[in-house]
């Protein structure tokens, strides 16, 4: 790309970058740059060594060797905060941010202003902070609390600290992992403003279709070694997924004229939780996938959480197969054939200290002793039976589960509620966080699931994953299920739509 | 975690630093000093740790939990006050030896009630465990104080205070005790299905609740074993000492929690050993018993075992980091 680079020097460069821990080498020799007014994406899946980068980028890792160059000077940066003054600025994924602390004091946090022995400056924070929050559009101000904030106006403050210094350069990681497609909207607005501004973007992401909307130049890493950059404009997503992982994938619209479903398993009738959700009816079958599909805050987990035993309906009935329940517990719901692979698999679905074969085998544990004691065969075989089927990659059954990568965390996930052989599966994001890969596996195997006569709900804020998983969708919005429709009439314009909240007939 | 079974022993030290520095200590005091290394001594060695460390022992189960128990310490001075006062009433004045039996009974109920009501509040309430038994430890205290009225009880039946310097073949009887109480809550924490749901409880509570483990009644469990075990060690000391004073177990929680800590156990829960709390103990006990036959003065004793305490638990971080994914901070 060298025809392309001399014409200017770029914002940030790193050449030759190599870092090593005990036992990896996480970088290899990589080479990347990004000029001032360019989104420069930058992909892998997981465990190719984009965080290293990003780390290294951000003064959090120090490489062994190679340079970094600010604007043409060679500079090292110790600290996230001496690569933040020298205008490199990191957004996280997982958002580090105070909540008890108003949004002010986290825009500011580390460099707060200051008056004479050592006072908070409170009217200049306050008032750069509402400064800042304005020219993001921000819905909430300066003074509101962090943790009353949704998680999408959370990143906003977390960009807008990037904007308290005069950033050169900004990396956004993972930015719409916790996003709905509306907020990304938004955040995208915002990086275009930053760009026309003359910053540098660095955005880290699985999501094709956001890069190819975002991106001016992408690179690729694999296995800590740098595969190329492509120019956005020149290239196809195939040629991208090919140079991340050595192959072709398909993720087109599945063929939907198979499926045969069977008895109704589920009936929800009338189904409400306060102002969570309200009046929610549908049917589940045998064999069939429904997709529901909304914004953050529509009321979806909540359903889930419901169905599970978690949350307690205030109105409405649930039916599995014809006869009314009420579902008290997630013993009970488990006792009643349900089971639910959580939003987010670290806080709610694994003990991350425990081995892999104690998380799958945690909810029946009880069932597996002999005498007094629980048995190492009977747990093992189960393991052994869903490392199998589910291709979970794993140097054994003693390894914890917190040093698996995440697709491989969301398949133990998944094999621990196969293992319990429910007839209704409900998986909330099943791939949030997952690189492409690991994406397709678990999706396929969600279809295979509903042809061999599971039940399955699919809940997601990923339109192509909806749409490539599910026989039916139900849109949600504010609380409510807005529009019905089966895999055959659905369109992305209308789903969009309808969680939008937007009539139909207005968008055609 | 109740798999670290033996896999190789360096990786085995690397994950138990603890009896690492077991052997060291060891070896140090056995030529340090001329009456270390002796039979006689390893014995005292036992007797003295396990007072300490059958508390130990629940301790190591409410912390993996995710808890905490500091009543514990006033739960001791409650059950030898109740099991000296007991045995001597008058109603039991002809029951020979037997009148001891009501006394150890009544210590070791009282001890698992205390523990039962900690967990039950904790369950409950959802008030974090320290709160809790913090309010325990002075309110227990207190009730020392208002039942005993200041004073000591003195055991009047020599059986009792014989039991406690007694021998089973080649070692002391509270020392076997030890060590049976030590096999059976390892087999507990280690292979049984309460166990397993301990560490799924500690390590992420609402995984462990989406898998429909009832959290609570586990916590309350294992409350009450460390409120029966504060009590055992309660029984034990008093007839180590053929008495009770209300002052007696005052800063116990404080050794128990050193030790199990030492002993490789997480204050915030899930990880842990019993392995490591016996190693934690023994540490301690051999510090201490090694120290005083070097004749080091009292205070400097603390020192040096706080000290160790940092010291060991920084060689654990530095041994047991996650490698690349630890940040500086």
């Amino acid at each position: 790309m060298s025809d392309v680079a001399a014409t200017k020097i770029p914002a940030l460069q790193l050449k030759g970058i190599v870092k090593t821990f005990p036992g990896v080498r996480a970088l290899d020799d990589v080479t990347f740059d990004v000029r001032a007014g360019e989104v420069h994406a930058l992909l892998g899946e997981n465990g190719a060594g984009k965080s290293t980068l990003m780390k290294v980028l951000a003064g959090m890792y120090q490489p062994d060797e190679g340079t970094i160059e600010i604007e043409g000077t060679p500079v090292t940066m110790r600290t996230p905060l001496e690569a933040k003054r020298r205008g490199v600025v990191l957004i996280h994924q997982e958002l580090s941010l105070a909540e008890e602390m108003t949004v002010a004091e986290n825009i500011y946090l580390g460099e707060l202003p200051r008056r004479s022995l050592g006072r908070v400056d409170w009217k200049t924070l306050f008032a750069k902070s509402e400064e800042i929050l304005k020219r993001l559009n921000c819905g909430f101000g300066p003074k509101d609390r962090v943790g009353a904030l949704s998680i999408a106006n959370q990143q906003m403050v977390e960009i807008a600290r990037a904007l308290t210094v005069d950033a050169k350069v900004v990396i956004f990681d993972e930015p719409t992992a916790s996003l709905t497609d509306a907020e990304k909207v938004v955040l995208f607005e915002i990086i275009n403003d930053l760009k026309a501004r003359g910053v540098g973007i660095v955005y880290i992401s699985h999501r094709m279709d956001e890069i190819f909307t975002l991106a001016d130049r992408i690179s690729v890493l694999r296995d800590g070694g740098y595969r190329g950059t492509l120019v956005a404009g020149d290239t196809t997503e195939d040629e991208v997924i090919q140079l991340m992982i050595g192959r072709s994938l398909d993720l087109s619209r599945r063929q939907h004229a198979e499926v045969k479903t069977g008895e109704v398993a589920l009936k929800v009738e009338g189904l409400s939780c306060g102002k969570l959700f309200q009046d929610v009816s549908f049917e589940l079958r045998e064999g069939e996938v429904l997709g529901f599909y909304g914004l953050v805050g529509a009321g979806r987990t909540e359903i889930a959480e419901t169905l599970f035993g978690l949350r307690r309906p205030t109105a409405g009935t649930i039916e599995i197969d014809g006869k009314e329940t009420a579902i008290h517990s997630p013993a009970d719901a488990i006792a009643k054939g349900i089971s639910l692979v959580p939003e987010s698999r670290k806080e709610q679905g694994l003990v991350l200290g425990m081995n892999c074969r104690d998380n799958i085998t945690l909810p029946q544990v009880g069932d597996l002793t002999s005498g007094p004691f629980v048995s190492d065969g009977a747990e093992i075989a189960i393991f052994d039976q869903y490392r199998d089927t589910l291709k979970i990659k794993t140097p054994s059954w003693r390894q914890a589960v917190g040093n698996l990568s995440g697709g491989n965390q969301q398949k133990i996930v998944i094999g621990k509620w196969l293992a319990m052989h429910p007839r209704i599966l409900i998986v909330d994001e099943p791939t949030r966080g997952i690189d492409v890969g690991s994406k397709s596996e678990i999706h396929d195997l969600i279809r295979e699931l509903a042809r061999s006569g599971y039940a399955v709900i699919v809940i997601s804020s990923e339109m192509p994953e909806v749409l490539h998983v599910s026989d039916r969708i139900l849109a949600m919005y504010h609380g409510r299920v807005i529009r019905r429709f089966t895999a055959e009439e659905v369109t992305e314009d209308s789903l969009v739509a309808a969680i939008s909240g937007i009539e139909q007939e207005q968008v055609a | 975690m109740a798999d670290t079974v033996i896999k190789s022993p360096v990786r085995w030290l690397a994950a138990n630093p603890i009896w690492g520095f077991i052997v060291l200590i060891f070896v140090f005091f056995s030529f340090a000093n001329p009456y270390f290394f002796a039979l006689q001594n390893f014995q005292n060695i036992l007797v003295q740790t396990s007072t300490i460390g059958l508390i130990a022992l629940g301790m190591t189960l409410v912390m993996i939990n995710g808890n905490i128990d500091l009543s514990v310490g006033a739960v001791v001075a409650l059950a030898a006050s109740l099991c000296v006062d007991i045995q001597g009433w008058e109603m039991f004045a002809d029951w020979g030896n037997w009148a001891i039996a009501p006394g150890v009974i009544a210590a070791l109920i009282a001890g698992t009630a205390l523990g039962a009501l900690n967990g039950f509040i904790v369950w409950k309430t959802g008030v974090d465990a320290f709160i809790v038994t913090l309010g325990a430890m002075l309110g227990v205290r207190g009730l020392v104080f208002v039942y005993t009225k200041e004073q000591s009880f003195f055991a009047m039946n020599f059986a009792f205070s014989d039991f406690g310097s007694s021998n089973m073949g080649p070692l002391p009887t509270l020392a076997v005790l030890f060590l049976v109480c030590t096999a059976a809550v390892y087999f507990l924490l280690a292979r049984t299905v309460h166990g397993r749901n301990t560490y799924a409880v500690g390590g992420n509570r609402s995984a462990a609740v989406n898998a429909g483990i009832r959290v609570g009644p586990h916590m309350l469990i294992n409350f009450m074993i460390v409120g029966f075990f504060a009590a055992l060690a309660g029984v034990t000391l008093s007839s180590q000492m053929g008495a009770a004073t209300p002052n007696l177990g005052t800063n116990y929680e404080l050794w128990v929690i050193t030790s199990v800590v030492l002993g490789g156990t997480k204050l915030n829960g899930g990880a842990g050993t019993i392995l490591g709390t016996l190693g934690g103990v023994l540490a301690i006990g051999i510090l201490r018993n090694g120290m005083n036959l070097m004749q080091v003065p009292a205070f400097y004793v603390l020192v040096i075992l706080g000290t160790i305490l940092i010291a060991v638990l920084l060689l654990d971080k530095q041994l047991n980091r996650k490698g690349k994914e630890e940040l500086r901070v």
